[in-house]
């Protein structure tokens, strides 16, 4: 009887706690593009980890083509540590950027190159330049982009493999629009940034559209959630912890309400 | 408190202290072998589980205020170098964001555990105002907490709760301006909010400390909802419900941690990871999930109230005084007459209704349809029918009727007059409560769906205009009905006797 | 269950159970420490705080017989450039005579060039002694005007309250004019 009891309650609790989810869930499927494709990533489920391969390619692909537009200003170079570099090749990663900094004993403001400490250098001085460099669109900055768009990962690389050539009949688009399949509204003003060949790989991993996309959603995966591989292994000894006490508890008091029941 | 009587201790410190100032003996008497009724279900463990939740959201507050900076240019990466560079800060923030859930979840099933086992009824009245008085403390400190971090929601979202004020009529504009130190929610809102937030949760403290008070003068209500006779149908607290609470308590911790560590953003809302910028406002502004059915409620009153609907609801409102509520009609003569006021009331809410929702049925829709276009240009024909003279707009409806249906709460016990506790032995009032709790589930579904979206053709807002409905008429009209007419199962002799007689038949079972 | 069986079994169920409240106090008071750790470890230095423990200070600014002061994980650290009179006197000193035993080659990488942490190790001042004008103390190096310790030309402690010698900084020469702090 008591575990008839307990299992209606757990389910009630279950149900109490998903409620929410569900409720939220569907509010998030943003109006005018099309559902994410559902992708395979090896940062999936309760044990998954980033591929460390696969961050420095998406490190690569940032660096080479989407730092022209879009900055990611949560991240320093330092934190390139996590994705398998070691201290002097971060310095050079931050030495081949200039700093204006200052003011020095002088009062002047002097230019030096980058150091681990410095943030990922932004291309853009401000919102006003970016704007005006961009046809008036600011390009959003990429540090928390994996968490601020519905579908995550998803939701980027179907982006990014998502464009159409043209748009389908009875659509104008104006110079300096696209269609993308996945945007919301379906119109965006960045033009496809990625194409096959584009990005030289070292690792033989091959250079198509598809691979660049997935590399470079994992790489804003991380720089997004960079604590992800700790957490969810904190979350496995936590659990595991509770599971354990609770199941001491529950027999303890088992054994205090025997005399009663 | 604790004085007068006092056993001594063995132990000599204690009994150094206690013997100053009674805190053991207090104790002692209030958690150790304090009775309470031996048969509780698990549901009564959500008490002890949502003051754990207070403690929790209060240490964790503590340490992340240590490391927050409530300005507008730096809040939402101060939040950020939490998550990033401070050492366990992601751990600290996603207990902090995802426990404002659980304290939810904690607190809405201690609710409807209370509301279903006529926990607020005679003599624990006070004890369920001070509960509901807590929870509109942590609705507030949990809007205001939603804004620190400064993302999208947290701007759009103060944005249209502080909007509702401006429905108030002649000082609205010049209290919302009050409350934000400004014209639009910016760094005065931001540092004030900040303050307030972290007062509040000691402001819940005490009432909680209120709260408890309370419940050990009156002691707990129980599932059956008689009251215990004497020592065979308790239990001291300590073991017993130590022990159980303690178990239960693992149980729901271990559900809160899958969140934390595996799913720690899925409560909240993407667009908060996209810092404020006051000149973007997202496409669907919706509230934390806790607030959706009430949020739900806001939004369903999207007619203004005229004086011809005003002066029906006065005629209907009249009616239900009179005829449900009081024994005897005091006012009113006869039946007859009644059903004369009721006819009247219905039909003048129905024209200041219909003339009212003239003025937005789609103009093509009218011109098909001759007859309706006939009535809409009568009934708006009539004086006092224009939206601008309406003395409450739909906004105020709104705004109305989402505190209103908070303060309800605060009244269910003399709403409720039904002699009888525990929905156990009330089949009909178990019946209305349980659709009153799917009904609440469904307004928190039409809360988080843009204002416009239908399902299967039906429109939202109708739904949420029907749960509503349903919501006040629970409480102001099926609730005194039930206690006047409902007829109760017969109620077991006592706890004892009860718990005993279910251990034989189950027993004979086996 | 009969009647004699019942108290044997009371007897060892009471000893199975205080067993099992001290298995369960004991998760409790580890899972409490566990919880605990995350919220105190957070106050300690965060990443940012650390990243920005070096500094890069060029040298040449500083003429000989002169100091510069310069801020390093919040505290100021003093650069000296030393006469020969300085470095002798510092040197002349016998090291088995000193409140902290540390010879003057021990706390210099170059002669010339004194760098410590400008914090008194009584109680954390900043000593005196960097500007001509200062009080020197009565061994020519810093004097703290807090509680009246004495440093030497080496930063050593010579005089009055403070146990330690002024810490030398982790430093190191990235050119002859240039160094390093952290």
């Amino acid at each position: 009887m008591i575990k008839r009891t307990f299992a209606k309650y757990l389910v009630v609790l279950a149900a109490l706690a998903l409620a929410p989810a569900m409720l939220s869930a569907p509010a998030r499927a943003a109006g005018g593009g099309e559902k994410p494709l559902d992708m395979t990533w090896t940062f999936d489920g309760p044990t998954g980890t980033y591929d460390r391969a696969a961050l420095q390619r998406g490190y690569k692909i940032y660096r080479e083509v989407c730092a022209a537009c879009h900055s990611m200003n949560l991240l320093y170079y330092r934190n390139l540590e996590a994705l398998g570099y070691n201290e002097e090749q971060i310095k050079n990663i931050a030495r081949e950027y200039t700093y204006m900094d200052g003011p020095n004993d002088e009062g002047d403001m002097f230019e030096r190159p980058g150091l681990p400490s410095d943030r990922f250098k932004s291309p853009f001085e401000n919102d006003k330049q970016a704007a005006s460099a961009n046809n008036g669109a600011v390009p959003p900055d990429l540090s928390l982009m994996a968490k601020a768009r519905a579908g995550g990962p998803d939701y980027l690389y179907s982006l990014l493999v998502g464009y159409e050539e043209h748009a389908p009949h009875g659509h104008t688009l104006l110079s300096g629009q696209y269609w993308n399949k996945y945007m919301a509204g379906h119109v965006i003003a960045m033009a496809p940034p990625l194409a096959e060949g584009q990005i030289a790989y070292e690792d033989g991993t091959p250079q198509t559209l598809e691979q660049y996309a997935k590399d470079v959603s994992h790489f804003m995966m991380w720089a997004a959630d960079p604590y992800m591989e700790e957490r969810k292994q904190t979350g496995i000894a936590v659990i595991l912890f509770l599971i354990v006490f609770a199941g001491v508890m529950y027999a303890y008091k088992k054994k205090i309400w025997k005399d009663v029941h | 408190m604790g004085s007068g009587h006092r056993e001594p201790f063995e132990n000599p410190v204690v009994e150094w202290i206690d013997s100053r100032m009674p805190i053991f003996t207090l104790l002692n008497k209030e958690y150790g072998v304090f009775p309470v009724p031996r048969n509780f279900n698990y549901f009564w463990n959500f008490g002890a589980i949502a003051g754990f939740m207070l403690v929790v959201m209060i240490a964790t507050g503590l340490f992340l205020a240590m490391h927050y900076t409530a300005d507008t240019d730096l809040a939402f990466d101060s939040v950020e170098r939490i998550m990033r560079d401070v050492n366990g800060g992601w751990l600290i923030r996603y207990i902090h964001m995802n426990g404002a859930s659980f304290f939810f979840i904690a607190v809405y099933i201690h609710i409807f555990r209370g509301m279903y086992y006529g926990s607020y009824k005679k003599p624990r009245e006070l004890l369920w105002i001070l509960g509901s008085l807590i929870f509109l403390l942590m609705m507030a400190t949990a809007f205001l907490g939603y804004v620190l971090p400064w993302g999208q929601m947290s701007l759009w979202g103060a944005t249209v709760i502080t909007g509702f004020f401006t429905a108030i009529p002649f000082v609205g504009e010049d209290l919302q301006t009050l409350l934000l130190g400004g014209f639009a929610v910016d760094n005065p809102t931001l540092t004030r909010f900040f303050a307030l937030h972290f007062l509040l949760p000691f402001v819940i403290f005490a009432v909680v400390f209120l709260h408890v008070w309370a419940l050990h003068v009156s002691g707990s209500n129980n599932p059956l909802g008689i009251e215990p006779k004497g020592p065979q149908d308790t239990l001291p607290f300590h073991p017993y419900y130590t022990m159980k609470d303690s178990f239960g308590l693992l149980v729901f911790i271990i559900i809160y941690c899958v969140f934390i560590f595996f799913m720690p953003d899925a409560l909240g809302h993407p667009d908060n990871y996209i810092k404020a910028d006051p000149l973007v406002t997202p496409a669907h502004i919706v509230p934390e999930w806790y607030f959706l059915p009430f949020y739900a409620i806001l939004r369903a009153i999207t007619f203004n109230m005229n004086l011809y609907f005003l002066a029906g609801f006065a005629i209907l409102a009249v009616l239900l005084v009179e005829f449900v509520w009081r024994k005897k009609p005091v006012y009113i003569p006869s039946a007859s007459a009644g059903i004369a006021l009721l006819a009247v009331g219905g039909l003048l809410a129905l024209i200041g209704f219909t003339g009212d929702s003239c003025a937005r049925i789609d103009a093509a829709w009218l011109e098909a349809n001759a007859g309706f276009k006939g009535l809409c240009g009568a009934l708006q024909g009539l004086p006092f029918m224009s939206a601008e003279t309406a003395p409450v707009s739909a906004k105020l409806g709104g705004v109305l009727a989402m505190f209103g249906s908070v303060a309800l709460l605060f009244v269910l016990p003399w709403l409720d007059t039904h002699p009888v506790r525990s929905a156990r032995y009330r089949p009909l009032y178990r019946v209305c409560f349980l659709l009153l709790v799917v009904i609440f589930l469904i307004l928190g579904y039409v809360g988080s769906q843009p204002a416009d979206a239908a399902i299967a053709g039906i429109p939202l807002i109708l739904v949420g205009l029907a749960g509503t409905g349903y919501y006040y008429a629970y409480f102001l009209l099926i609730l005194p009905l039930l206690g006047r007419f409902e007829k109760a199962k017969p109620l077991p002799e006592s706890i004892h006797e009860a718990v005993l007689g279910k251990q034989i038949k189950a027993e004979t079972k086996i | 269950m009969s009647a004699h069986t019942q108290s044997d079994h009371d007897k060892d169920g009471e000893t199975r159970r205080d067993f099992m409240a001290l298995v369960a106090g004991a998760f409790g008071a580890v899972g409490a420490a566990i919880a605990a750790w995350p919220l105190i470890n957070s106050l300690n230095p965060a990443k940012d705080t650390l990243a920005l423990a070096t500094i890069e200070v060029e040298l040449s600014e500083i003429p000989v017989g002169t100091a510069k002061t310069v801020m390093w994980r919040g505290k100021p650290v003093f650069i000296r450039h030393r006469t020969p009179e300085q470095i002798e006197a510092a040197r002349s000193v016998a090291t088995q005579s000193l409140i902290d035993k540390e010879a003057d080659e021990q706390r210099v990488k170059k002669p010339e060039w004194l760098v410590t942490v400008g914090v008194c190790t009584h109680l954390g001042c900043v000593p005196a002694g960097q500007k001509e004008s200062d009080n020197h103390g009565d061994f020519g190096g810093w004097f703290c005007p807090c509680h009246g310790s004495h440093y030497d030309t080496s930063g050593r402690i010579r005089k009055g309250p403070a146990p330690k010698n002024l810490a030398v900084p982790p430093y190191e020469f990235l050119s002859d004019t240039k160094i390093k702090i952290g």
